[in-house]
């Protein structure tokens, strides 16, 4: 908080000592503390991946009973879902570029900021303490009857660990939308936003419109367990169905909490990488806009067999497709703002080509799944399984990891191993690829989801998606390594190592407290590449603090 | 919201007026979040109602309207000495800001008080839904949901008031040193928005809740 005496020091410097770390204000280390705390989560949601992938190496049940495995996947549906894919971006980049991004020195409420992060980290001990009670067996969707009345499992602390974690996503999100429209540095208009900010403004809205539902929907579900209070219980006129559609109120936008931050990094990396203004700026910034509105009116598309009505079906359906319009804008102004760009294949940039291509499958199969016809047909098999991993892994972890390459070097000052870092990313894709492709086809010929055993005439296809999340491991446990090497041995990055453009590289490499010696003073588009390139004029311009 | 130094200016504003706007669109933001979070019980209430009004009839008959009508005029009371409390914030009247206090956060413990005796009188009629519930009503109607509803709705409501009244003490505290005057005043009017919401909350449980057994009742 000593903004005075510390001017020039680099955030890292600025204070030591675990203390300095668990109070801090400043947004760039509580974006630190995000990372360490979403990677743990990911871990142990990995750790149950692995387990459900061991058990279905073979058709029988060998390793868990029917129901040690409904526990183990849906520990892992929980932990990725509401302690990793929800927090990882916003909390981690997000909250160490948004700032920056905008010529601000710090969000608008930085103690909100910090008390979001013990808010999650509350979340996932209450959820950890949970796991270690019982455990829960309903599916991270928590449906009633199965977490009110059938189940013998801690739906109560996991239940509550969510509910908390939530507030951590309502505040993050206030505090975001407040920075972006309070906190702008002179000259930064709305349409000279970098993309990563309009879009992680699009997911701040969500954020704060979507949670409050699955929180309310929540203490529902407690006051029905602890004192059987009958909302969703049909023996008193309650209905589950309700649950079911508050629950997908939030949860269905919360799915674009996830993938609108990762489309906010891949912005940023096919500007930088292209060299070039992206193609359609203003098309890409209301698309991230008309997902989030869009991403309310479709949560009908997850309950077509569940005794929805079937011209609610209808509807639904026809709005799920809509959400393809502002998708595909993305994915082909993207495409665009690559042709005929002088692309440089740095590392980061493998991830954004791995994005640009399994978004893809995953979005065009959730026009699939939004048919009203052919969901009925794969409902609740691996086609479902398969098209969110390549939304949630292909899109949200390609772009998570990307961002993470990318800005590494400016959040620590030190550059990876670009050899590592390839090898990594395209274990990653490849892994990816064996892992997920062949669920698609396990689905369309019927194999249900959320099962510990399956017919013989599937163990290939699944050995085969074993074989490829063990690929996927290595891939992702590959950054842990080099990235902690790169802390002490990395050579120095310099303010701007990959020559992009944007006011987070006109700073120092770590940046300092305050994030510029000087509040910047904006006079370009973003992107501008081109006047950068125009002359020995424009390129004084962002030295002189801009 | 920024109390850091509270009156000064916090580090990361380069103005008053920029942290003024700051704090208060905050607080709007959150109350939308608020907005929703209560939203969730209303669309439960809509639905149970709808396929059921006579349950809820009967069940709303049960509900005293008496206490029910007084604290709603304690509620709308204590939002005019809220509003009332900010003007004197604004306008340098530190006395009357005290005053002023003090009477929004006495009314809001009558209303609690209140509550707590209307909930009370429910537990020695068996109204309490879960095992022990028991109302002597035709079989198969949701009057054991309309009060889990009552309860549910009006419980969020009042854990709202408790919060509202110790975050007000804070507020109080800081009004007694000094601290807010026409220079600085923003936790006062954040505050005073969360509270006229959590006001605003009622005005639509009173006539959801109370009112709709006596309009069934006077139509037969």
């Amino acid at each position: 908080m000593s903004a005075h005496e510390s001017a020039g020091k680099s955030y890292l410097e600025d204070g030591h000592g675990l203390k300095s770390w668990l109070l801090t204000f400043d947004h760039k280390r509580i974006g630190i503390l995000y990372l360490l705390g979403v990677s743990f989560f990911f871990l142990l949601g990995g750790f149950f991946a692995l387990l459900v992938r061991l058990e279905l190496l073979t058709p029988q049940g060998d390793l868990l009973s029917p129901d040690a495995y409904n526990h183990v996947f849906t520990m892992h549906g929980v932990f990725m879902v509401f302690f990793f894919l929800i927090p990882a971006i916003p909390g981690t980049l997000g909250n160490f570029l948004l700032p920056i991004m905008i010529g601000a020195k710090d969000v608008a409420f930085p103690k909100l900021n910090l008390l979001s992060w013990y808010v999650f980290m509350a979340g996932g001990a209450l959820t950890m303490y949970g796991l270690f009670t019982g455990g829960v067996d309903t599916g991270w969707t928590f449906y009633p009857p199965y977490s009110s009345l059938y189940s013998s499992s801690a739906v109560l602390p996991v239940g509550l660990g969510v509910f908390v974690n939530g507030f951590a996503s309502i505040l993050t999100g206030v505090n975001f939308m407040v920075t972006v429209h309070r906190m702008r540095a002179p000259g930064m208009t709305w349409f000279r936003l970098p993309l990563f900010v309009w879009s992680h403004y699009a997911t701040s809205l969500i954020m704060v419109l979507g949670t409050p539902v699955v929180a309310i929907t929540l203490v529902l579900l407690v006051l029905e367990r602890l004192f059987h209070f009958g909302f969703f219980d049909a023996a008193k006129g309650g209905d589950p169905v309700l649950f079911q559609h508050l629950f997908w109120f939030y949860s269905h936008p919360a799915v674009y909490i996830m993938i609108l931050p990762s489309m906010a990094v891949i912005s940023e990396l096919v500007a930088a990488f292209a060299r070039k203004r992206i193609f359609g700026y203003h098309a890409v910034a209301f698309a991230s806009i008309g997902i989030a509105v869009l991403g309310f009116l479709v949560w009908g598309h997850h309950m077509y067999v569940s005794s929805q009505s079937v011209y609610a079906g209808v509807v639904f359906s026809l709005l799920t497709m809509l959400v393809a319009i502002p998708s595909a804008i993305k994915v082909f102004n993207w495409t665009f703002t690559l042709y005929k760009g002088s692309v440089a294949l740095e590392m980061p940039m493998l991830y954004a080509m791995g994005f640009l291509g399994l978004f893809t499958i995953g979005g065009l199969t959730g026009v699939f799944l939004g048919t009203l016809g052919f969901d009925v047909h794969v409902h609740d098999t691996y086609f479902v399984v398969a098209h969110f991993h390549y939304v949630m892994v292909g899109g949200t972890i390609m772009g998570y990891l990307g961002g993470l390459h990318y800005w590494w070097p400016k959040m620590t000052g030190r550059m990876y191993s670009k050899f590592w870092g390839l090898t990594s990313g395209w274990l990653v894709f490849v892994g990816f690829n064996l892992t997920f492709f062949p669920q698609f086809l396990l689905g369309v010929q019927g194999m249900p989801r959320r099962y510990h055993a399956y017919p013989d005439e599937w163990q290939v296809l699944n050995v085969l998606s074993g074989a490829g999340a063990s690929v996927l491991g290595v891939g992702l446990l590959l950054p842990v390594v080099y990235f902690l090497w790169s802390l002490k041995h990395g050579p120095i990055a310099g303010p701007n190592p990959w020559g992009a453009f944007g006011l987070e590289w006109q700073t120092t490499s770590p940046p300092p407290t305050t994030n510029f010696l000087e509040t910047p003073v904006i006079v370009h588009e973003a992107y501008d590449y081109e006047s950068r390139a125009a002359g020995p004029a424009a390129e004084t311009a962002p030295t002189s603090g801009r | 919201m920024s109390s850091e130094h509270s009156t000064a200016l916090a580090h990361q504003f380069d103005s008053p007026e920029q942290q003024k706007e700051s704090a208060t669109l905050g607080m709007w933001f959150f109350l939308a979040q608020e907005a929703l979070f209560f939203g969730g019980l209303f669309v439960t209430y809509l639905l149970y109602r709808w396929r059921d009004p006579s349950a809820f009839a009967a069940g709303s008959h049960e509900l005293d309207i008496v206490l029910g009508g007084f604290n709603t005029v304690v509620l709308i009371g204590s939002s005019l000495t809220m509003a009332l409390a900010v003007r004197a914030a604004q306008t340098d009247r530190r006395r009357q800001l005290v005053g002023f206090l003090l009477a929004t956060g006495g009314l809001g413990l009558v209303f609690l008080v209140v509550k707590y005796f209307e909930y009370a009188e429910k537990w020695h009629h068996h109204l309490i839904p879960g095992d022990a519930f028991h109302f002597a009503g035709p079989p198969g109607e949701r009057t054991e949901l309309f009060f889990s509803l009552y309860f549910a709705m009006t419980g969020m409501h009042a854990l709202h008031m408790v919060i509202g009244v110790a975050v007000l003490a804070w507020i109080l505290k800081r009004a007694r040193a000094g601290e807010f005057g026409s220079h600085y005043y923003n936790p006062v009017e954040c505050f005073g928005l969360y509270w006229h919401f959590v006001d605003i909350v009622w005005i639509f449980l009173f006539p959801l809740l109370y009112l709709i057994g006596r309009h069934y009742q006077a139509g037969g």
